[in-house]
């Protein structure tokens, strides 16, 4: 982050609570039904400002011109600019990425002549975008519409508390998965999906039922930033937060997630193979179901015992 | 996951092995650092698949176009990845319209301004449009 404030990618995760689960079968995204291993677009950033007691200026337009000349201000300020895209939009990506999704969070922090100065983070480097392309991939249509929503920070606090801030990211996410009395959202979803998918080889067509794997690996490692749908990311960020605020018993469960990650790794890893086969084999959908219930039953009590960590 | 153990499984399609992602793992000392991954089998399969059936989807499209049970606005559509929702809101229409749009007869009678509005909007000419599959 700018401004002065040292903010690594697993805190500003960790404060934001970003951490979740969720499978939403009536929900279909091309047919398919959809599943997310974290919280709703610019849920994270939102909850960080308010927790760091950082003031953002957010701001939504009605046409493209209005767009980008409100962003040219911004960055003669030096300000970086944060703002919502659709991916489809962004030739610096790989074709096999764009497809229309448009929560896509990415900053431009200057330009250089025609060009602006991206810095996206999907990607290791900087790199640079057409004027065209930015105002296309700002007012992509389609769910959600970003109509050219931008962001960027306009006072920051002398000091920050860390630990207050921390201590609120982990009891909201505890909170989240734990307290959801619908099927679909937190810890109980992970069952949920688990009975779907031992029904799927009798409910499904063969290809469907591959299509529908599929689509949850996606979400869990090609979506799921640092792998085991940000299971792995929010395992560093217990680790930060414990050496922050020498907490040893946040890095013990740093390290129990990490294991957890590692089940989530094993189940992406056999429901590939069983996608790849595309057998309505009743066996094998019923030990991927076996293997995602462990999970779940894992994530629940591992999330219980971090509700209950004294402060 | 240890550091040693971050799969590198690079996947040569539709420029996937262009782009490294940053990983999270422990290394030696138990202690999480990033690391950059070309990719894993698991992931590159399945983002493989859902190209797989989007290119099925095409293909078949294009056969109905080419027997007139569809318009070519359907095969762009798909070439495009969209549906008949986001279709309708890029040219500004309603889903009903994009729907009649895409009968072969209706497509037709679709005024030129409307036209010229789908063209450029898949980015060919207004006769590339009509044209398509009449060769």
């Amino acid at each position: 982050m700018h401004e002065g404030i040292h903010l690594s990618e697993p805190l500003a995760f960790g404060i934001g609570a970003g951490i979740f689960f969720a499978h939403l079968p009536f929900i279909k995204v091309s047919g398919v039904p959809g599943t997310t291993f974290r919280t709703w677009p610019g849920a994270i950033f939102k909850r960080v400002a308010q927790r760091l007691k950082i003031s953002v200026h957010t701001e939504k337009f009605r046409s493209p011109e209005k767009a980008m000349l409100a962003l040219d201000k911004v960055l003669q300020t030096g300000k970086p600019v944060g703002m919502l895209s659709s991916v489809y939009f962004l030739p610096y990506l790989p074709e096999a990425f764009r497809f229309h999704f448009n929560a896509h969070n990415l900053i431009i922090y200057g330009k250089e002549g025609n060009q602006y100065l991206v810095s996206d983070p999907v990607l290791e480097n900087q790199t640079n975008i057409a004027p065209e392309d930015l105002a296309k991939a700002r007012f992509a249509k389609g769910m959600p519409e970003p109509r050219g929503f931008m962001y960027y920070i306009t006072n920051t606090p002398p000091k920050i508390d860390f630990q207050k801030a921390i201590q609120e990211g982990i009891k909201q996410t505890c909170f989240f998965m734990l307290s959801p009395p619908l099927p679909w959202f937190g810890n109980r979803a992970i069952g949920f999906l688990a009975e779907k998918i031992k029904s799927y080889p009798s409910k499904l067509p063969p290809r469907k039922a591959s299509l529908y794997l599929g689509n949850i690996i996606r979400m869990q490692e090609e979506i799921g930033t640092g792998g085991a749908g940000f299971r792995y990311l929010y395992a560093a960020f217990l680790q930060e937060a414990g050496e922050k605020l020498h907490r040893d018993d946040l890095i013990v469960m740093s390290h129990e997630l990490t294991a957890i990650g590692d089940d989530w790794r094993n189940f992406a890893y056999h429901a590939a193979r069983q996608m790849k086969a595309r057998q309505s084999d009743l066996v094998s959908f019923d030990e991927l179901s076996a293997l995602l219930k462990h999970c779940g039953i894992k994530e629940k009590d591992f999330f219980q015992r971090l509700q209950k960590v004294k402060w | 996951m240890d550091i040693n153990e971050v799969p590198q499984d690079s996947l040569h399609y539709k420029g996937r092995d262009q782009l490294k992602k940053l990983m999270y793992a422990v290394d030696q000392k138990g202690h999480y650092t990033g690391i950059s991954s070309v990719g894993w089998e698991a992931e590159n399969e399945a983002t493989k698949q859902a190209w797989d059936a989007v290119e099925e989807e095409l293909q078949q499209t294009k056969a109905f176009v080419l027997n007139g049970t569809l318009s070519p606005i359907a095969y762009f559509m798909r070439l495009k990845l969209m549906d008949v929702g986001l279709l309708a809101s890029y040219v500004g229409k309603w889903k009903w319209q994009v729907k009649r749009h895409l009968k072969p007869k209706v497509f037709k009678r679709i005024n030129s301004k409307t036209l010229k509005r789908y063209a450029d909007l898949f980015g060919i000419s207004v006769s590339d449009l009509i044209n398509f599959g009449k060769t």
